[in-house]
């Protein structure tokens, strides 16, 4: 199993010092988290794409290559990939190149993006989402398998004779998955292409993430990919650790308090009893994580939302330090040992280079 | 007996409050109306007070906490509404409005609903036609010819002469023939996987 943390890239003040981190200093502060990631062991870092304020993350695959740079073995992936607005070709070429330069590194989640305004700064609709997402990822999917392509739709000019490249590496597309809260048409599309689903996890309850894995899981095996339990589940998380749980409580409330999207509503304990955020003890995440699999099943990667809302850097290192000394160890160990022989691992370009030399 | 659902919403904030007298009044009166008619209605009564921190919340999270989850699929599963709400500056409450907010835009057409309000003049009692049937006729709701107002006049003792329990009644009976010339609701699921995904390919 796979564990990471994902970022979504939001310029936030922090609520105890009312201080900005600049656009600069919180992009340097992002490639820090994400080095870091690695140092604790962790597996995988996947950052969002937003194009307005107060994000900064419009282009991932240049910030994802500079990572890819300076770390090793860490997992280099998107929450998400606006799939929507951004030109399919585009998406082809940004990760086949990112493939290069990272030895494989590389997968990629695909999200629609509920920002409205957003659309018509692309020339969109987001009342075409669906139809969007569809039709976009039925190009980039040939893009990347066949060598030459003619192709004609409702949302691009069509293609004649063309070819993305750089070829994938290896001819292994990236692996994909599917992002969605809300959208059965999305865990349609997943599980008909036998591409991983995502489950985002953090704004709804959780019998709302389980209702949506087991659509996909159910449509998996329908499309002949295997059995339900053998298809591919990620899911979000969000957690704020402390050594003591009351100390967690404290100090991470000023920060759920005024936090983009849930600030100003609910209070934290309602949140947390709503929704999968677990503020409190390692051994607590511990205990509410392995817990996930009791409504998703064995599944193959869980991200945490660590640096979001105003958390200071440094704090979110120390995060780091604990999810990866006390945390992921034990889970990695737990749900190693439930997991049954035939519910296979996240696809990686290595598993899929490795499956493609025995078939040929 | 042919069984058959009502939901009663009421926006009323005292406790006691006549807002909720009205409700109640409307909702005994649909309930021996349907009996008369070989119907037994079953009453479930939302007081949006209880719900009121759960609707704010809603509007922020984008999701329904349990509680008012149970109530918006209370409304949405019902035969048939009765909606009352306090006046206030001159139109519905903003607590009533926000919890018609967070409905699905399709939960209640053609349900059969009576609209009802209460405020502390008569002067405003058209309120209800300016104010609530637009609101529930863009909701595509079969609203009732009928609408109640009771202000405080029709509580006290000047109005013996029954005029607001002959409209409570003319209400009950005409939201009962409305439910009882309808199939029961059957709610559809807006997670429910309704296209298989060769389709969506063929037609994106």
């Amino acid at each position: 199993m796979q564990f990471g943390i994902f970022s979504v890239s939001d310029i936030t003040t922090d609520p105890t010092t009312g201080q900005t981190p600049s656009e600069g200093q919180r992009i340097k502060d992002i490639v820090t988290i994400a080095k870091h990631a690695e140092e604790v062991g962790l597996d995988v870092f996947a950052l969002g794409e937003h194009h307005n304020e107060p994000f900064f993350s419009s282009s991932p695959t240049t910030t994802l290559a500079y990572i890819a740079a300076q770390t090793s073995t860490l997992q280099l992936s998107t929450a998400t990939t606006l799939i929507t607005t951004n030109d399919p070709v585009k998406i082809a070429e940004d990760f086949a190149m990112l493939q290069h330069l990272s030895d494989g590194r590389v997968d990629l989640t695909l999200g629609r993006g509920n920002t409205g305004p957003v659309y018509p700064w692309f020339g969109k609709d987001i009342r075409a989402g669906i139809p969007l997402a569809i039709e976009n990822y039925a190009l980039l999917h040939q893009l990347w398998r066949e060598h030459t392509v003619d192709w004609q739709g409702k949302f691009r000019t069509p293609l004649q004779s063309f070819t993305s490249t750089p070829r994938p590496l290896d001819e292994i597309p990236p692996f994909v998955w599917h992002g969605s809260i809300r959208s059965p048409e999305i865990a349609e599309q997943a599980a008909f292409y036998g591409d991983g689903f995502f489950a985002n996890h953090i704004f709804w309850p959780a019998s709302h993430t389980a209702r949506m894995i087991a659509l996909y899981r159910e449509r998996f095996a329908h499309y002949g990919h295997g059995d339900p339990d053998q298809a591919i589940v990620g899911l979000g998380g969000q957690v704020f650790m402390r050594k003591n749980s009351q100390d967690a409580v404290k100090e991470f409330r000023p920060y759920f308090n005024n936090a983009p999207v849930y600030g100003h509503g609910p209070s934290m304990e309602d949140f947390t009893r709503e929704t999968p955020l677990t503020v409190g003890s390692p051994q607590e995440v511990i205990d509410r994580t392995l817990g996930f699999r009791d409504y998703v099943g064995d599944y193959q990667r869980q991200l945490f939302l660590m640096d979001h809302a105003g958390l200071p850097v440094k704090t979110v290192l120390e995060q780091l330090d604990l999810l990866g000394a006390e945390v992921v160890p034990v889970l990695r160990k737990e749900f190693a040992a439930l997991k049954p022989a035939h519910v296979p691992d996240a696809p990686t370009h290595e598993s899929l280079l490795a499956a493609k030399k025995v078939n040929a | 007996m042919n069984q058959r659902s009502l939901a009663v919403v009421s926006a009323g904030l005292s406790q006691p409050s006549s807002t909720r007298l009205l409700a109640d009044q409307i909702s005994a009166a649909a309930v021996s109306r349907a009996a008369a008619d070989g119907i037994q209605l079953t009453v479930t009564v939302i007081e949006l007070r209880d719900l009121a921190h759960d609707i704010a919340n809603h509007l922020l999270t984008g999701f329904p906490p349990a509680a008012l989850k149970d109530a918006i699929e209370t409304v949405e599963a019902a035969d048939g509404l009765v909606a009352v709400t306090p006046i206030f500056t001159a139109s519905y409450s903003g607590l009533f409005k926000s919890f018609f907010d967070v409905l699905d835009k399709d939960a209640l057409a053609d349900k059969p609903v009576v609209i009802a309000a209460t405020a502390g003049t008569a002067r405003h009692s058209l309120t209800l036609e300016h104010a609530l049937r637009p609101l529930f006729a863009y909701l595509r709701a079969a609203v009732v010819p009928t609408a109640v107002f009771a202000a405080s006049d029709d509580w006290g003792a000047d109005s013996a002469d029954g005029t607001l329990r002959s409209r409570i009644d003319r209400a009950a009976a005409e939201l009962t023939r409305e439910i009882s010339r309808r199939d029961s609701v059957s709610v559809t699921d807006p997670f429910a996987l309704t296209v298989n995904f060769e389709d969506l390919l063929k037609n994106p």
